[in-house]
């Protein structure tokens, strides 16, 4: 009976005592689950709190392997338990604390060479720390036509950095260009850094970036959800939304790009806060939407939004909480599909143009729909590569290449507006 | 639309090899997709127009390498967090794939497309019989609702025979 089972189990932990705070000597284990009995056990020896094991992956399914870290008091006493039933494991590690310290070691190294032989590798995935400091990088070297502002933070308190590109006047035009309000989308963050170099290094060479940025500012967000980006280093790769705290619920998080005040509560978005595209308690409610809000606000004449996302190759313009057409609509499809022509100049890429309604599906709460229904004429949104082989997953390998194809697009756009002033 | 019955779409696609970029094959289909208040499959009828490239020799090579590991193959998170499948991982990867492809037809309905999105966790299955078998818990992104679903499945593979998926369950998402 289970109650018996209980007593064989406190008996065997009895030893156990209080479990310290520093990970010296806890260990992590791998246990194979064979069949649903054992998933059951393990089950059982998660309800017991008092030992304070730390489930990396839950026993749910026997196809699953369970992932358990075990204070340093509790070890033996868990590993007789789990071989007095004959229930096998692996040791993954055998003393977190030194995998920790040496991870960290290992960072401090790299960040240490990247920060002193100045290589930051735009062909690769960074950390947000990376990318911060190849932010301040970029506003030192370029400091002539680049600064970085803050315009707010996160929910978790993270900096969000825009970098300014200026050749001075006083608030002149400017074009909005945002990457990464979803966090899987990693080719975003990483192109925006990519873009950012690019329209630095080729101020005084091409002749376009020279012409725009000569008439024009550049505001460019590289991270926009910083906390969703962290966690899909340090937790889950698949997350999407803010790390916000949902009242009365369990689950965390809004998708940032459900929460803008554009057809706000209407169909295309969830009211479930456990659902990755929950709209939030209310439009802006999210402190990242917001802060953007307030900028582009306060600015006063921004003249274009652009924002990068990922996967499907796709060039976008309003509306998405409603499927008629927009009344510059004529405009913004000819725009569209000169961008995508672009695009495809370079590595044949196709991407399929069209209001975000007829394209993929309706979808309220949007950023596009907001700033277009603000006055914001040039809104657009990317949805960079690839098509679904890799999805989110997409090779390193191909960062520059998006980057590259995708800033020709940009670059496009930014010029028709930098020509049809309004 | 087909009353009582459902929505009947007729398509004419071109088909890619993935391995194979500028290999492609004409194909016409036509999809049933059954009135919303049954979960039924959509009904699938298909010609494929011209050959399909013979792996004969990739498949045999990649079943005599599994057939003679000692230990049962296990691996996870394929791809990786940075897009990279390991050489030996990518028939793995491939098989995957075309088993996904029978979860999501199973699943599909008007409003819903799917994508594998990663392969969590693999664990081989030695059998008595000639199959191999692997036990996979994949991801799957559905792009209307753009939720990650963990999708358990238990897939037979041998390289005459072809692709059988046995068992398949939706598992629980984490908070």
């Amino acid at each position: 009976t289970s109650n018996m089972k209980l007593i064989l189990i406190f008996s065997a932990l009895f030893g156990a005592t209080l479990c310290l705070e520093t990970f010296v000597g806890h260990q992590v284990l791998r246990i194979e689950t064979r069949n649903e009995e054992e998933v059951k056990k393990l089950q059982l020896l998660e309800s017991l709190e008092h030992l304070e094991l730390d489930f990396w992956i839950n026993p749910s399914t026997p196809a699953l392997p369970v992932d358990v870290r075990i204070p340093a008091n509790c070890v033996q006493a868990v590993k007789a338990f789990l071989e007095s039933h004959g229930i096998e494991y692996s040791i993954l590690m055998e003393d977190l604390q030194v995998v920790l310290d040496e991870e960290k070691q290992d960072m401090a190294y790299s960040q240490q060479r990247e920060r002193s032989s100045n290589s930051f590798n735009y062909g690769t995935y960074h950390s947000l720390d990376s990318i911060y400091a190849e932010l301040d990088h970029l506003a030192s070297e370029y400091s002539d036509i680049v600064s970085k502002l803050q315009i707010g933070e996160s929910y978790e308190k993270r900096p969000l950095y825009v970098l300014k590109f200026s050749t001075g006047g006083s608030n002149r035009p400017a074009i909005w260009i945002d990457a990464g309000i979803h966090s899987r989308e990693w080719v975003t963050q990483a192109s925006a850094i990519w873009i950012a170099k690019k329209i630095a290094s080729d101020y005084g060479k091409d002749p376009s970036v020279t012409s725009l940025l000569n008439k024009m500012d550049i505001f460019l967000l590289t991270v926009t959800n910083p906390d969703g980006y962290v966690f899909t280093h340090t937790t889950n790769r698949m997350w999407r939304k803010t790390r916000s705290k949902n009242q009365g619920s369990r689950c965390v998080g809004v998708d940032p790009n459900r929460n803008w005040d554009a057809g706000f509560g209407g169909p295309g978005a969830s009211s479930n806060p456990c659902s990755d595209s929950y709209r939030g308690p209310s439009a802006h409610s999210e402190v990242e939407v917001k802060s953007i809000v307030n900028f582009i606000k306060n600015h006063g004449r921004i003249r274009a939004f652009l924002t990068l996302h990922s996967y499907s190759q796709l060039l976008m313009y309003p509306y998405g909480y409603k499927c008629t057409e927009p009344a510059d609509y004529a405009e913004l499809d000819a725009l569209g599909r000169a961008a995508a022509n672009s695009i495809q100049s370079l590595y044949g890429t196709t991407f399929t143009v069209g209001s975000i309604c007829t394209t993929i599906y309706q979808a309220s709460g949007g950023s596009i729909d907001w700033s277009y229904d603000y006055g914001i004429k040039y809104s657009f949104a990317f949805e960079l590569r690839d098509t679904g082989r890799y999805g989110f997953l997409l090779p390193a390998n191909q960062i520059i290449p998006t980057a590259e194809e995708a800033w020709l697009g940009l670059k496009k756009i930014m010029e028709h507006v930098r020509d049809n002033p309004y | 639309d087909i009353d009582d019955v459902g929505h009947k779409y007729h398509l004419e696609l071109v088909l890619e090899d993935v391995l194979d970029k500028d290999r492609t094959v004409n194909c016409t289909a036509e999809v049933l997709y059954h009135l919303s208040n049954k979960s039924i499959a959509p009904d699938v009828q298909f010609t494929i127009e011209g050959e399909l490239k013979n792996t004969d020799e990739a498949d045999n090579i990649f079943y005599n390498r599994i057939k003679s590991l000692e230990k049962e193959l296990v691996a996870e998170n394929i791809p990786d967090s940075h897009g990279n499948v390991s050489p030996e991982m990518e028939p793995i990867h491939l098989l995957a794939w075309v088993a996904s492809g029978y979860v999501i037809w199973q699943n599909s309905t008007e409003n819903t497309k799917f994508q594998l999105a990663q392969i969590k966790h693999v664990k081989q299955v030695k059998r008595s019989d000639e199959y191999l078998q692997f036990d996979y818990v994949i991801l799957l992104h559905e792009m209307v609702s753009q939720e990650i679903i963990p999708w358990q499945m238990t897939v037979l593979w041998h390289p005459q025979h072809g692709v059988q998926v046995t068992q398949d369950s939706r598992q629980p998402k984490h908070a």
